[in-house]
């Protein structure tokens, strides 16, 4: 199967200026960085039984979130499907949060009660961790119903995957969206499978960013393995739900280095397109050598390295010395008690 | 030979209504299709067309006259120089003074089944269900501006049994909204609002529709709580019609008491009367959960004696004992706490002496006041209208069973809806759903 984000990506994304100086693309970085770090540990952590049930690792499409974050602001509520570390920490949430939630810790964001596919913070505006494939875009088009109807001029950032992209409820939030000019991003990222099904398998339309055309809707489509494309391409997307004319889709042209979840046999691709989009592709090593050349030191980038490493050592440690949580616990938050 | 016209039923579940304009006079010519005459029915102004060709021969039922019966004789048609049989006498009484069709009490509710008023709540007027509801949810409104209502045709077209009847009038379109005919996209959409802080209510036009949205109801509202370690509440409100209303077959006929009040997370609730509706309504809306509330279209143009405090709302979760009884308890919830009267009303008169509890809230259950009234009755029969199989029927027999076995004088029994869809004929409807009668016989199978 050939892998054809090449050409679209090429066709569609808007690379003109760089969307980043020197320190912004260095702290994106550094946020990709810690996401590949923590990713990889997870896997470690899940093959070494400490992890369990489902674990969706987001390796490979870090310069989506990521991008996304640059492009914008504090109180921008993000929404995502059961493939989420990777969205909870661009939102600056807590690392050993995380990794607790994954372990099933009292110390995880959802107090062990909701595993990988479901973690929230309210405070850092992130609504989820949605495991039921779709669900999470009626719900961020409810996120940005929740804007317009406060009038303020804050933006969802509602993400999915091309599988998602296939269900109903996500064409009747298009529909709504569209009618009610609600500040809404959709942002698919298409990963090329959902689950072992190639997109050309699973949609009559493969280029999935003119599934906005039918409401009116505005899209791009967007080279997702580049943080700068990403973050311009972001910029354009909030400015138009910032203005009042409506949501927009985003489709961004992304990959997966890993199977769907940790026990994908991933017999539906070969070996070789993953060692080339890894290769040719990948996000990390494209942003390292644009810091190159923009003079930062291979000391640097070690120290950064180094840093994260130790940050994500640290989570897990944390995940694997909080305790589990108390048994009174299953009871409590069915219901608010109410006051 | 005179042709009679007859008033029409223009919904299912419409009985009489109101004859408000002529459009032909004595002596026009009609033609079949012509529209003669509008009329407003409990849920919409409706126009009548003729069906026959003729001579508009006698007009017996005068513009205004509110109160028509279905199938009374409004006028008669035939060819010229035919002169109309003697008019039969109208099948309606005009009612100068009655200000509303529906103001009138329907037989069904007998007053005498209010002897246990609502405690302290002061003054009431006749009401109906549908007002009710409505008062509820524009009191809410005007209280909170976190409060809207959405869904199919609740605003422009004042809701589609009339519930939101001058709703957009008073609060504008950002707050009753109308939504296209998107169960699961406007669900999911008004739960992520509710997510961030809002507090929906969403209207299904009947909760046979709220099947296209259930994964968003019990997989987002019901269950996001729990799995977000009790960060992500989610204050909404699924309301609208449930279960059977009259001759609209198997798929607009179901009642989902059972399949709702199953899941954790949610609470469900369902009234009876008017009082139930505006109280248990208010309660729904300012509860901090996500609550199913499930009404009933046949109730909507009923009229019960409600409190008018604007501080009146009442308590999910407890029960109301509608009659005081010894002998036997009646659990019953929705309509079919009509039924259970009724039947407590024969048993009455066959010197058995029947308490009848109206659940209002089936999750969480009030298991006190059945237990407390079995306790003193010694025997148990629960009516729904809903299927039998794990039915609410099936939880109350067993709620009783686990708390109070010893007190029991005979096996608890359950009356429930026959175990088939809901078929169309007029007869096999009628057998399908529980009768007073068939809650008299369970009673007496028991004492």
């Amino acid at each position: 199967m050939a892998v054809t984000q090449d050409k679209t990506a090429k066709k569609n994304a808007k690379k003109p200026e760089p969307s980043m100086g020197k320190d912004e693309l260095l702290q994106a970085y550094g946020t990709m960085l810690l996401i590949r770090r923590f990713e990889e540990k997870a896997g470690q952590l899940y093959g070494m039984g400490l992890i369990a049930g489902f674990c969706h690792l987001y390796i490979g499409q870090e310069a989506v979130v990521v991008g996304m974050k640059h492009a914008t602001s504090e109180g921008d509520e993000v929404i995502t499907s059961y493939r989420d570390h990777g969205h909870m920490l661009a939102c600056d949430m807590d690392p050993k949060g995380v990794m607790a939630e994954l372990t099933g810790r009292s110390g995880g964001y959802s107090r062990g009660k909701g595993g990988s596919m479901h973690m929230f913070s309210r405070e850092k505006n992130f609504f989820g961790g949605h495991g039921i494939v779709g669900a999470q875009v009626s719900l961020g088009t409810g996120l940005g119903f929740s804007n317009w109807y406060r009038g303020n001029d804050r933006v969802s950032l509602t993400y999915f995957g091309d599988g998602a992209a296939n269900q109903g409820q996500v064409y009747e939030s298009f529909n709504l969206a569209s009618l009610m000019k609600l500040p809404v991003i959709f942002i698919i990222e298409n990963n090329r499978y959902s689950m072992g099904t190639s997109v050309e398998r699973a949609t009559a339309s493969h280029d999935l960013s003119q599934n906005a055309a039918p409401w009116g809707m505005a899209s791009l489509s967007v080279d997702g393995m580049d943080v700068m494309a990403v973050k311009a391409a972001g910029e354009i997307a909030v400015a138009h739900c910032r203005a009042g004319k409506g949501p927009f889709l985003l489709e961004m042209q992304t990959y997966r280095y890993r199977g769907h979840s940790m026990s994908d046999p991933a017999k539906y691709r070969t070996r070789e397109e993953v060692q080339r989009m890894r290769a040719e592709h990948d996000c990390l090593d494209a942003a390292k050598k644009l810091l190159e050349d923009m003079g930062v030191t291979e000391a640097e980038l070690k120290k950064l390295d180094d840093e994260i490493k130790a940050r994500v050592q640290d989570a897990a440690d944390f995940a694997q010395t909080s305790p589990e949580p108390d048994e009174a616990e299953i009871w409590t938050d069915v219901l608010v008690e109410s006051v | 030979m005179a042709t009679e016209i007859l008033m029409p039923a223009l919904s299912p579940t419409m009985t009489e209504g109101k004859l408000s304009k002529w459009l032909k006079k004595v002596g026009d010519d009609v033609k079949s299709g012509d529209v003669i005459a509008e009329i407003e029915t409990d849920k919409a102004t409706m126009e009548v067309e003729a069906v026959d060709e003729g001579k508009i021969l006698s007009i017996l039922v005068p513009e205004g006259a509110e109160g028509v019966a279905v199938n009374a004789v409004i006028a008669t048609l035939g060819v010229e120089g035919e002169t109309a049989k003697a008019a039969p006498a109208p099948a309606f009484a005009p009612k100068a003074d009655a200000p509303k069709a529906e103001a009138k009490a329907p037989a069904a509710v007998k007053t005498e089944h209010h002897e246990i008023a609502e405690p302290s709540w002061g003054e009431t007027k006749p009401t109906t269900v549908r007002e009710a509801l409505r008062e509820a949810m524009s009191l809410e409104m005007r209280a909170d501006p976190d409060v809207f209502l959405l869904g199919e045709e609740v605003a422009q077209y004042q809701g589609a049994y009339k519930i939101s009847q001058g709703m957009l009038d008073e609060f504008g379109p950002r707050r009753v909204i109308d939504t296209p005919i998107t169960e699961h996209g406007f669900t999911g959409m008004a739960v992520g609002a509710a997510m961030n802080g809002l507090k929906p209510i969403v209207e299904f036009m009947t909760f046979n529709f709220s099947m296209q949205a259930i994964d968003q109801i019990i997989n987002s509202a019901a269950k996001t709580l729990y799995m977000s370690g009790g960060q992500m509440g989610c204050p909404i409100v699924f309301r609208g019609p449930n279960g059977a209303a009259s001759r609209v077959g198997a798929q607009h006929s179901q009642c989902f008491a059972s399949w709702y009040a199953h899941c954790p997370g949610l609470k469900v609730v369902a009234p009876w009367s008017a009082a139930d509706a505006k109280g248990l309504l208010r309660a729904a809306i300012r509860d901090p959960n996500p609550v199913v509330f499930l009404e009933n279209e046949i109730l909507y143009g009923q009229t019960f004696d409600c409190p008018t405090s604007d501080d009146f709302v009442l308590p999910i979760g407890k029960a109301k004992v509608e009659r005081v009884g010894s002998d036997v308890t009646i659990v019953a919830f929705s309509i079919m706490v009509d039924v259970a009267l009724k039947a407590a009303e024969i048993l009455a008169g066959q010197g058995i002496s029947a308490e009848v509890i109206n659940l209002r809230t089936i999750r969480p259950l009030d298991i006190a006041t059945i237990v407390n009234s079995v306790k003193k009755t010694n025997r148990v029969v629960s009516v729904e209208e809903g299927w039998p199989f794990a039915g609410i029927g099936s939880e109350i027999c067993m709620t009783v069973t686990e708390h109070c076995f010893d007190w029991l004088d005979a096996p608890p029994v359950r009356v429930a809806g026959l175990d088939v869809p809901m078929p169309y004929a007029a007869n096999l409807e009628k057998l399908a759903l529980p009768q007073p009668n068939w809650v008299v016989d369970a009673v007496k199978k028991i004492i």
